[in-house]
């Protein structure tokens, strides 16, 4: 099985990206898991056609200790296994440590048992790094390839290098790499020049420039990735392509992350200072 | 190695012993602990370093904020129900271990024999507990019908975010009881005496003057920093009596959180523990103008001289009368005690690290027995509690000092006392002290080691160097200290025993170091290991 996680800035299309690749890799007959690690609980419902998901931690909550797998797993788009881990509301408690129960929690109850025969786990994580829940997943092997989600905005390329920090702590002392950069463009000047490069200062790759285009956004609204929605478009294409290139992918480094001096320096020499 | 009849012509020079112990430490710690270990001199002004950050992977003696702030000083007070926040080992281990004691009258509550806690659970972090500490504030009121309720953060509480005053705001105004919040985590300073301004900051602004009670005596005053350890205050408060002054309120010992309330109508404040409790002395003058005086009542000297100073005060011939025929008669009895114990206990050597006033106070009642004090120096003391408060105004305030509110103090035009302020002038003028602290290096022996937040590496040497008689710290010294031969008094909780506190407390303490010093049983401890092997093992191969 592979353990992957999501990572990148808060607002950069992380569980729209993850879902739309997942369903591409369910319509390449694989088996996979996605795990929301966001209290929002927003990162299946694409693959669910809506919030339909009761979270781990609102299940631990109303049931006590006597959980049960099936009231926590909802299977969504062609067999994936999605579950949320949830949290509290906005302003309150500790997200972080929601996580790491949740994901206690689903280990205990063998989630990840071999009779699912599951190929792919993906954990699609909230926002930056920013406290020691968040980086659960990538902690004590529980994700080992990370896929930054970064497009040429420069805040979204500060995120991606903070990442890599975290990244880095925690590759030294496990087995966690970078499998690399996912593009979701936003139209800005040398996109994918400056994330090639940005890519290949940080010692990984640019795995696919994921262009921008509105049947996303329609895909969205009708709550479905855009495999589902519109099978025959050039977008569902493109998901597609990401899909074969992570399933393909054999570039797994420890990421050397950027001074900041380098990386505003990046953004200049691209034409982002003009 | 220095031989006990050294100690005739003064205290030895310790600096070698100084320079062994920094050897052992990285350059940086060594600089360091260097600032805290002073060989005193008490003809000069010397500074040290204190108040400052534990080293992290040194054995400290330190407590948390949490702990000074519940544990010490709301800890010993009966009438209020002190509920934990947080989960329950910080509420099981700052449970009653100071031994504070109290005498409620038959019909008086007393909840001190309870342990009150949310218990917060995974999902109470995870979600937040404010919810949680509502329905604990409303089943403690159900249950107990306090008047008062304290609640008090513990670490995690801070992290989630818990806010601990709205809780208190809504839950006084649905019960209709007197409800605050102290935000005194764990780790809000870099000991429990962060805990302690906390603890100050909340009781005067949330119980000092609700209550203007008319008198009740000729000579009211409150007693701060008596926590009532082993029914220390119940001795003091024997003497108050007799000697007809009112005590109104004590910070804490044997208290009530009602009697705190109307501690605003005294005349004086005796400070006894000047830092766990000096803020809120100096607070009460602000507001009320009440003067206060330092004050010891560890030491049958020492309490006489207490005793006058506050006779002096009130300037009555009566009391002062009193004052002296209680003295007299004390110090018979206290002398004829001494007199039996003294030969078999003087040119004995101690040392004492521990609180931020006990290591100074005991220095009284081990010189009365003629023991002498080599090593010395506080837990989470500031350097106006080794120094004096001369040198407040120069001490440094760091971040972790501004991590800790300070309260704006306005004059309370209504129960302000220009009488007390015009008397405190008057008396001034003659010579009287007030805010008169200066400090426990003064009053040491030159040569003398002063150290401040001692660790365990630099316990051992020191034990090892002076090879003292006793050795006065708490609960997490003494099995160590034991270990190496050295009986270790406990001057946090007394081991089982006090009071130690005025006269009847100093017949106690010489009765204890007789007891403790003339016997040659800790001559006697060896340990095993030294002799045989620790471990004994043999391999078997099979063929």
């Amino acid at each position: 099985m592979r353990k992957i996680a999501i990572y990148g800035k808060g607002g950069i299309g992380k569980s729209t990206t993850t879902q739309n690749t997942v369903a591409g890799l369910v319509e390449a007959g694989k088996n996979v898991k996605v795990v929301g690690c966001d209290p929002k609980a927003d990162s299946t419902r694409l693959l669910l056609g809506g919030l339909a998901q009761k979270t781990v931690l609102d299940t631990l909550r109303e049931e006590g200790e006597d959980v049960d797998l099936d009231d926590i797993v909802k299977i969504g788009f062609g067999g994936v296994r999605c579950v949320e881990s949830g949290g509290p509301e906005p302003g309150v408690g500790c997200a972080g440590r929601g996580i790491i129960t949740s994901i206690n929690l689903l280990e205990q109850l063998g989630a990840w048992d071999d009779k699912f025969k599951i190929d792919y786990t993906f954990y699609d994580v909230l926002g930056d790094v920013v406290c020691g829940g968040f980086a659960m997943p990538i902690r004590d092997g529980k994700a080992e390839e990370i896929y930054i989600v970064v497009s040429g905005e420069m805040m979204a390329m500060y995120a991606a290098n903070n990442i890599c920090k975290g990244i880095q702590k925690y590759a030294q002392a496990g087995t966690v790499r970078l499998g690399g950069l996912i593009c979701n463009s936003r139209k800005v000047d040398n996109e994918r020049e400056m994330i090639e490069q940005l890519a290949k200062q940080l010692g990984t790759q640019m795995i696919h420039f994921v262009p921008r285009d509105n049947m996303v956004q329609h895909a969205e609204i009708n709550r479905k990735t855009v495999i589902d929605f519109a099978p025959q478009h050039q977008q569902a294409d493109e998901y597609r392509a990401l899909a074969k290139a992570i399933d393909e992918n054999d570039m797994f480094v420890i990421p050397k992350p950027l001074p900041i001096d380098k990386l505003e320096k990046l953004l200049i020499d691209f034409g982002i200072a003009n | 190695m220095p031989k006990k009849k050294d100690y005739i012509n003064g205290l030895p020079d310790p600096s070698g012993l100084k320079e062994e112990i920094l050897k052992k430490y990285p350059p940086k710690v060594a600089k360091k602990r260097a600032k805290s270990m002073i060989i005193n001199d008490p003809a000069v002004d010397q500074e040290i370093q204190a108040n400052v950050r534990t080293i992290p992977g040194i054995i400290t003696q330190r407590g948390c904020t949490y702990a000074g702030c519940k544990g010490v000083v709301l800890g010993p007070t009966r009438d209020i129900i002190n509920l934990v926040h947080g989960p329950i080992g910080c509420s099981f281990y700052a449970w009653l271990t100071r031994r504070n004691q109290t005498r409620p009258a038959e019909s008086d509550e007393n909840f001190m024999t309870y342990a009150f806690s949310t218990d917060m659970q995974d999902e109470n972090i995870v979600f937040g507990g404010e919810a949680k500490l509502k329905e604990a504030i409303r089943e403690a009121y159900e249950i107990f019908k306090p008047k008062a309720i304290g609640i008090f953060s513990t670490c995690p509480v801070g992290l989630i975010g818990d806010d601990v005053h709205a809780v208190a705001r809504d839950m006084k105004a649905e019960l209709g009881i007197n409800i605050f919040g102290f935000s005194c985590e764990g780790y809000r300073g870099v000991s429990q005496s962060a805990g302690h301004h906390i603890a100050n900051n909340g009781v005067f602004k949330n119980v000092v003057g609700l209550n203007d009670r008319p008198r009740a005596g000729k000579f009211q005053v409150n007693l701060l920093g008596e926590y009532n350890i082993g029914g220390d205050a119940f001795e003091i408060e024997r003497l108050f009596e007799e000697a007809g002054i009112t005590l109104l309120s004590t910070f804490s010992g044997n208290s009530t959180i009602k009697s705190m309330e109307y501690a605003h109508t005294a005349d004086l404040n005796m400070v006894m523990c000047h830092r766990s409790i000096n803020y809120i002395a100096e607070m009460m003058e602000e507001k009320y103008g009440i003067p206060w005086i330092k004050v010891n009542f560890i030491g049958a000297e020492a309490s006489a001289k207490s005793l006058r100073k506050v006779a002096e005060y009130f300037d009555d011939a009566e009391l002062t009368a009193k004052v002296e025929e209680i003295v007299a008669r004390e110090m018979a009895k206290v002398k004829a005690v001494a007199d039996t114990v003294k030969p078999k206990v003087e040119g004995k050597l101690a040392m004492m690290f521990v609180g931020g006033s006990r290591a100074h106070h005991y220095q009284e009642l081990f010189t009365e027995l003629g023991i002498r004090v080599v090593s010395a120096g506080y837990e989470f003391a500031h350097r106006d509690d080794y120094e004096g408060r001369k040198v407040i105004p120069n001490i440094k305030i760091d971040a972790d000092t501004r991590n800790i509110e300070e309260l704006e103090v306005t004059k309370d035009e209504a129960h302000f006392r220009p009488d007390l302020v015009e008397k405190k002038a008057k008396l001034e003028a003659s010579g009287y002290e007030f805010k008169d602290y200066a400090g426990m290096m003064p009053d040491m022996a030159k040569n003398s080691l002063v150290i401040d937040d001692v660790n365990h590496w630099e316990t051992e040497k020191l034990i090892e160097f002076y090879k003292p008689d006793i050795f006065c710290a708490g609960i997490k010294e003494k099995y160590v200290v034991q270990k190496l031969g050295v009986p270790l008094k406990q001057l946090h909780s007394y081991d089982y025993g006090g009071p130690y506190a005025a006269f009847g407390g100093a017949v106690n303490f010489y009765r204890e170091m007789e007891r403790m010093l003339a016997t040659n049983i800790w001559k006697k401890v060896d340990a095993p290991w030294k002799h045989e092997p620790e471990i004994v093992g043999s391999i078997t191969i099979e063929a």
